[in-house]
């Protein structure tokens, strides 16, 4: 294995000038909480996404910093991984399955109602914020396709009406 | 006090298990009924789920598809006294489904709480480790060997030989890592044992450390099993407080520990190398072999590799001698898969048996055949990289050379039904799609020639020249074959091409052309 150089990952001049942001902030404390250790990254970047919604650009410096990975590494892992956004998203994730098992019961027809429905292609989100929807390529679930996740919350045998039950209780719940 | 059994398998979940558990809690109450539910995994058979059972003295009472709404009119019939019902199904074991199986590796799921340990212990759990606990780590890689056993991720590669590489390094820092990347549509069977019997798992990982002179090991298991991973957790954190791993395990010489890595949605992390490159907190890009990670591995370690599976098939392999594990199965597959009946089927499940076995038997004895009612007309065996089979391939037996030999492969054991309504250029296109979004862009025959085999099937759909595009697209095939790095774009022609053999007339090519139909013949 090649050695490892040690590299001079020197705070930018204009993050020296500023307080730190709230985001660059969690990024520290979650490094800390996963000892700083670079082979954790992938957990420390799910956790940060957890608290945050998203991987800020403003982080992959600090964490950088923490693990002793350059930025260009961070920012290689947080494109590389679907899970990691870059971006704000929905507030809720559905996730729909489009892999083979699905098609074989009509996930495409599931997609382009949801398409419809929610108003937004796959892999954006409503226009009030609250449902991105994805693409997803197998939940595990292939004996009860299509599937459906939203969050972390699985949903099997999904046709475009239970699609709308499911989104219906969603909007429920935010209006709560 | 009566014990009701409400899985907790992800599958019983998504068709809402928990609000069946909660209705029957509630009712017990409002009748007063002194009721346990046990929160068990899954029988398998998740046409069924949820599938509620009821403990009697005759043995385990099923009844299923069970819904919330069902509950009380089932207090009504009885049921708690294993009553019939409509749903009802009569004892659990007796369902030809389940009883035509050869449960070895999931002989418990289903059957135990899956974090009891003292369940466990009880139906046989730490039998085959308390035994390896006293062997010579290379008489336990013998019995391996002898058992037959074959990497169950799918590439059938011999597990004992893999584990004897580990064990000849010299002693220093060794690693175990579970493939749990499970991303091959049409297969659920990792995340089934996973989350119904985790103790198998840490069972079968902590043989092979021993084995193999490993303290440490971790299971990587993809993001969108969050059930798993809890599952998986809370049983690690079980097993080291019963001291089956930690330091000096059950007072043995031998130390352990286990952790759960969590994937990020990136299929090509099955790849074993690029699970590796995960693991250590990088992109998941794969790696040249040689040098195999049986020798240099995780942070450059030796490191034994094995799917969930293989794990899994170990603990019964100690606990009943490598020669029981090898008398069930066919020729040079030796033991039994974990078969996973999915897509348009009537009764998808789980079917656990030896070697041998047909699709078709798969498809009709089991399965029943589509969901829809329509005729099958295409049946894909083994993930997303696998053969889409024309039903005149059917009666093939599932084994790993009888499969090679009509250019297929059985895989991680999933088995993807289709019915006549399935547009296969349209399959083959997204063979080349989903290997396009999930190459890891290291080599080009995979990342470009993904990206160029979605183009020429348009043009092959669109019927732009389409001869010489059916041709382009079958030297696009050789390409990317021989020339991937792994097996991700290595195996991405074999759905394309067996689309294209087995079903020409959806390319629009009514005649097969010389090429073609000599290579069908």
């Amino acid at each position: 294995m090649a050695k490892k150089v040690a590299r001079p990952n020197k705070k930018p001049p204009e993050a020296e000038s500023r307080p730190p942001t709230p985001a660059e902030i969690a990024a520290l404390a979650t490094c800390e909480r996963y000892g700083n250790k670079a082979d954790e990254l992938l957990e420390i970047l799910h956790d940060l996404q957890h608290q945050l919604g998203y991987i800020p650009e403003e982080t992959l410096p600090v964490i950088g910093r923490a693990l002793n990975r350059s930025r260009a590494e961070v920012h290689g892992v947080v494109t590389f991984y679907h899970d990691f956004k870059r971006h704000p998203i929905g507030k809720h994730v559905v996730k729909i399955c489009r892999a083979e098992s699905c098609q074989a019961v009509g996930t495409d027809e599931l997609c382009r109602h949801a398409e419809q429905s929610l108003n937004t292609r796959l892999g954006g989100t409503t226009g009030d914020g609250s449902i991105t929807i994805e693409q997803v390529f197998c939940l595990g679930n292939c004996a009860l396709s299509p599937a459906v996740m939203v969050d972390e919350k699985l949903y099997g045998m999904v046709d475009p009406k239970r699609f709308d039950e499911i989104v219906a209780g969603l909007n429920k719940e935010a209006a709560e | 006090m009566i014990k009701v059994f409400v899985p907790r398998d992800a599958a019983a979940l998504s068709v809402g298990a928990d609000e069946v558990a909660a209705a029957i809690a509630n009712e017990a109450k409002k009748q007063n009924k002194d009721v346990q539910i046990v929160r068990n995994g899954s029988r398998g058979m998740l046409y069924l789920e949820p599938l509620v059972e009821v403990e009697t003295a005759k043995g385990r009472v099923a009844y299923g598809p069970v819904s919330a709404k069902d509950v009380a009119e089932l207090f009504k019939a009885g049921f708690l006294e294993g009553k019939s019902h409509k749903l009802g199904h009569g004892l659990t074991e007796e369902i030809p489904y389940f009883k035509s199986q050869e449960r070895l590796t999931f002989a418990r799921c289903g059957i135990t709480d899956p974090l009891s340990i003292d369940d466990y212990r009880k139906h046989g759990g730490f039998d085959g480790l308390s035994k390896a606990l006293k062997m010579k780590p290379i008489d336990i890689v013998t019995e391996v060997t002898t058992s037959g056993l074959r990497g169950r991720g799918g590439a059938g590669f011999p597990t004992g030989i893999k584990w004897k590489t580990v064990h000849d390094l010299p002693a220093g820092e060794k690693y175990v890592a579970c493939n749990a990347d499970e991303g091959d549509s049409g297969t659920y069977a990792d995340r089934m044992l996973m989350e119904g019997d985790p103790f198998c798992l840490i069972e079968g990982m902590t043989i092979a450390a021993v084995a193999g002179g490993a303290t440490k090991g971790y299971i990587y298991i993809r993001s969108e099993y969050p059930h798993s991973v809890k599952v998986l957790r809370e049983a690690i954190e079980i097993a080291r407080k019963a001291n089956w791993l930690g330091e000096n395990i059950q007072g043995s010489q031998y130390s352990f520990d286990l952790f759960v890595r969590t994937g990020a949605g990136a299929y090509i992390c099955g790849e074993e190398t690029s699970m590796l490159e995960s693991l250590e907190g990088k992109r998941g890009v794969i790696r040249y072999k040689p040098p195999i990670p049986a020798i240099e591995g995780l942070f450059g370690k030796p490191t034994i590799i094995n799917n969930v599976m293989s794990f899994a098939a170990v603990p019964i392999i100690l606990a009943k001698g490598g020669e029981f594990y090898r008398d069930f199965g066919v020729g040079r597959s030796r033991g039994t898969l974990a078969f996973q009946l999915a897509g348009n089927i009537k009764r998808g499940g789980l079917v656990e048996k030896a070697f041998g076995v047909t699709t078709r038997q798969l498809i009709e004895e089991w399965g029943g055949g589509t969901r829809t009612g329509r005729p099958v007309r295409a049946v894909q065996v083994g993930g997303p990289l696998g053969a889409y089979l024309p039903t005149s391939k059917l009666d093939v037996p599932m084994d790993y050379e009888e499969f090679a030999k009509v250019d297929a492969m059985v895989g991680h054991g999933g088995v993807v039904v289709f019915d006549d309504t399935v547009d296969m250029a349209k399959q083959a296109r997204f063979a080349m799609e989903f290997c396009a979004i999930e190459s890891c862009g290291k080599c080009t025959p995979c990342r470009i020639g993904s990206v160029r085999g979605v183009e020429v099937i348009d043009k092959i759909i669109g019927d732009i020249d389409r001869d010489k595009n059916v041709e382009l697209l079958e030297d696009l095939c050789v390409t990317m074959t021989d020339g991937s790095l792994c097996a991700m774009g290595g195996l991405t022609p074999m759905p394309v091409m067996s689309s294209l053999r087995g079903f020409p007339e959806d390319f629009g090519k009514p005649a097969p052309n010389k090429f073609l139909a000599d290579a069908a013949e």
